[in-house]
């Protein structure tokens, strides 16, 4: 039955974390999904009920409480992994998703993918592809003894799965005892966001220096809000206090393959490029001609961006009705 | 105490990156290889600490073919005592575990209370080191640090994690990472570069790292763990249209964009 094992550490603000819905679904293309989630035993119900709801057939849980950072985690993942014996182990690329991929991969000493954008089977076994160096080369490759442990990019598979009954069944595990850090506070975001998330949005408006601070930055998120779209930022707009630093695109920030990208005030660094040219549409608005961001725009506007993007939205809000 | 910082030679990602079509392996005569950013960033947090505290060494260390020693280099210009080389054929193509063992043992050869690595490579993107290492040392790990306090006997610091941050603090000896956004990494002096060529550059090979403690064979190029299928590289992006703002330009992007559906 090909058993593929999803790891869902609980995302510490609370509910599973991001991509748990693609993870699950790229699991039962291929074989059958099983997950084994972690988290405060009064959340895990829920946690392990959204997990089959998203199609894992069989939910491992495991209580992970108290303060200590990573180490307990890994001892229920161990844990489902021995019990399960998967092909494949399949783990979002959050933060806690890496944290947790690394950890397991270093107590089994099983070959890591980091960062998958597909997964498929041939007749050897499961088959993972890798977008390499920015998107400039497609780099398969395989497992020789398993389990794979394979990291996904966020927003890169389509694939859902139908829900499954919910088959919850606790995990057996035994405290390894390693030495952890301690958890002092969390302090989630405080903003509360109704904007997609920038992983996985279809649509991103993404400002940079070009937008000279942090009040006029706004102009961004009202275009970005009337499209519908997720906030991107370059670093150097992060760098400048303009944005929040989970907004960076590019080589050290999130990569992203969205259907519209639109970059308003970013020069179009290499650095930046390499996160954002596998979008399938990209419209530049620069007042520099020669910004290296046009050699890869579909649509490119050289003027002024402080009389562009307010017309812009004005115009699309107009074509709203 | 003993700050060790891991820095990772990568292709420069100013220039163009080349992926050998035959091996899947970086095509290191294509492009100029440096110290991975982030890993500077690394180091110029411990040289901070080893100056406004007494009695720090700071050390740099590379798994890395044998003629990459310019990152070292560089590491010992920005201030760091000495430097640890590790660098052997039979570690070509090393995956992430095999990585992580050579790097493990080499830190228990060296020995350490503090180990900073950046979080994630611009090359390999995995950013699973730190956690790795935590693991096969038995330290504390703390991944992704956004700011980071060095004491006596501890680390303490934000990280930054899915949907907020967290304060965290781990006994020494750990093993944290760290982000960008901690300061940008100090440009070696000329004194520096001068005072660079008089310190110390352990080479070391396998043979010489205890990798019994960390659970890992001496010599593993004959069961690699996973291969590669295939590489092919994808046609490069071309521009498409490019207009100057005649005034109507937002009126035009919004046309642009109704007529291909995505607005
Ligand atoms: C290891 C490494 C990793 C990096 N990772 C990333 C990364 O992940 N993401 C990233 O973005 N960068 C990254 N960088 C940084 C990158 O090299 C650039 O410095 C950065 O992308 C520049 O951001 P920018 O385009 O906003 O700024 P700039 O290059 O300064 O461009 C600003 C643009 O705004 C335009 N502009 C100004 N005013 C107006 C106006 N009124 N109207 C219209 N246009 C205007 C200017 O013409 C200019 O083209 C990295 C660098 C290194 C070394």
């Amino acid at each position: 039955m090909n058993p593929i094992l999803v790891l869902l550490p609980a995302a510490p603000a609370g509910g599973l974390i991001a991509g748990t819905a693609e993870a699950i679904g790229a699991a039962a293309s291929i074989g059958t999904p099983i997950a084994v989630v972690t988290g405060p035993a009064d959340a895990l119900p829920e946690l392990a009920e959204q997990a089959a709801s998203f199609g894992a057939v069989r939910v491992h849980t495991a209580v992970v409480e108290g303060p200590e950072l990573g180490a307990p985690a890994a001892d229920a993942f161990e844990a489902a992994a021995r019990l399960v014996q998967p092909e494949l182990v399949l783990v979002p690329a959050t933060v806690e998703g890496r944290e947790a991929a690394g950890r397991l991969a270093a107590r089994l000493r099983a070959p890591i993918a980091a960062d998958i954008v597909g997964v498929t089977r041939d007749e050897q076994g499961v088959v993972v592809r890798h977008s390499v160096y920015g998107g400039a080369y497609d780099v398969e490759s395989a497992a020789t003894y398993g389990p794979l442990i394979a990291t996904m990019r966020l927003g890169s598979i389509d694939d859902r799965a139908e829900a499954a009954t919910p088959d919850v069944q606790p995990l057996e595990v035994t405290a390894s005892g390693r030495r952890a850090a301690t958890i002092e506070r969390f302090e989630p975001v405080t903003q509360v966001s109704t904007r997609p998330d920038l992983r996985t949005a279809k649509r991103i408006v993404s400002g940079g220096r070009g937008l000279g601070s942090k009040e006029q930055f706004a102009l961004i998120e009202q275009l970005a809000d009337t499209l519908g779209a997720a906030v991107g930022a370059s670093r150097a707009a992060v760098d400048a206090g303009y944005v929040d630093p989970s907004a960076q695109v590019g080589q050290t920030g999130t990569s992203v393959s969205p259907d519209l990208y639109l970059a308003v005030g970013i020069s179009g660094a290499i650095q930046h490029r390499a996160g954002m040219q596998t979008a399938k549409t990209i419209v530049a608005i620069d007042r520099d001609a020669s910004a290296p961001i046009f050699e890869i725009a579909d649509l490119g506007v050289v003027g002024d961006l402080f009389t562009i993007v307010p017309q812009l939205t004005a115009a699309l809000e107009a074509r709203k009705g | 105490m003993k700050i060790v910082v891991l820095l990772k030679p990568v292709p420069d990602t100013y220039g163009q990156r080349v992926l050998d079509l035959e091996t899947g392996l970086a095509d290191r005569a294509a492009s100029e290889t440096v110290i991975d950013e982030i890993g500077e960033r690394a180091l110029e947090a411990a040289l901070r600490h080893a100056e406004q505290a007494g009695d720090v060494e700071v050390v740099v260390l590379s798994m890395a073919p044998a003629d990459s020693q310019s990152a070292l280099r560089k590491g010992l210009a920005m201030g760091a005592a000495s430097a640890v080389h590790v660098a052997d054929e039979r570690l070509a193509g090393a995956d992430y575990v095999r990585t992580a063992e050579v790097l493990a043992a080499a830190l228990r050869k060296t020995g350490f209370d503090l180990v900073i690595t950046g979080d994630a490579s611009t090359d390999g993107t995995g950013g699973v080191m730190a956690a790795m290492l935590a693991e096969l040392l038995d330290a504390p790990g703390i991944t992704r640090l956004e700011s980071l306090e060095i004491t006596a006997d501890a680390v303490r610091g934000t990280r930054a994690t899915d949907g907020g941050s967290m304060v965290v603090q781990a006994a020494l000896p750990a093993v944290v990472s760290v982000t960008e956004a901690l300061p940008d990494p100090r440009f070696p002096a000329l004194r520096g570069i001068m005072n660079a060529k008089k310190k110390p550059v352990e080479q070391l090979t396998l043979d010489d790292l205890p990798l019994d403690e960390v659970g890992a064979a001496l010599d593993e190029t004959a069961s690699p763990r996973s291969i590669m299928l295939s590489v092919a590289e994808r046609p490069p992006r071309s521009a498409g249209t490019i207009i100057t703002d005649e005034g109507d330009a937002g009126e035009r992007i919004a046309a642009f964009l109704a007529e291909r559906r995505l607005a």
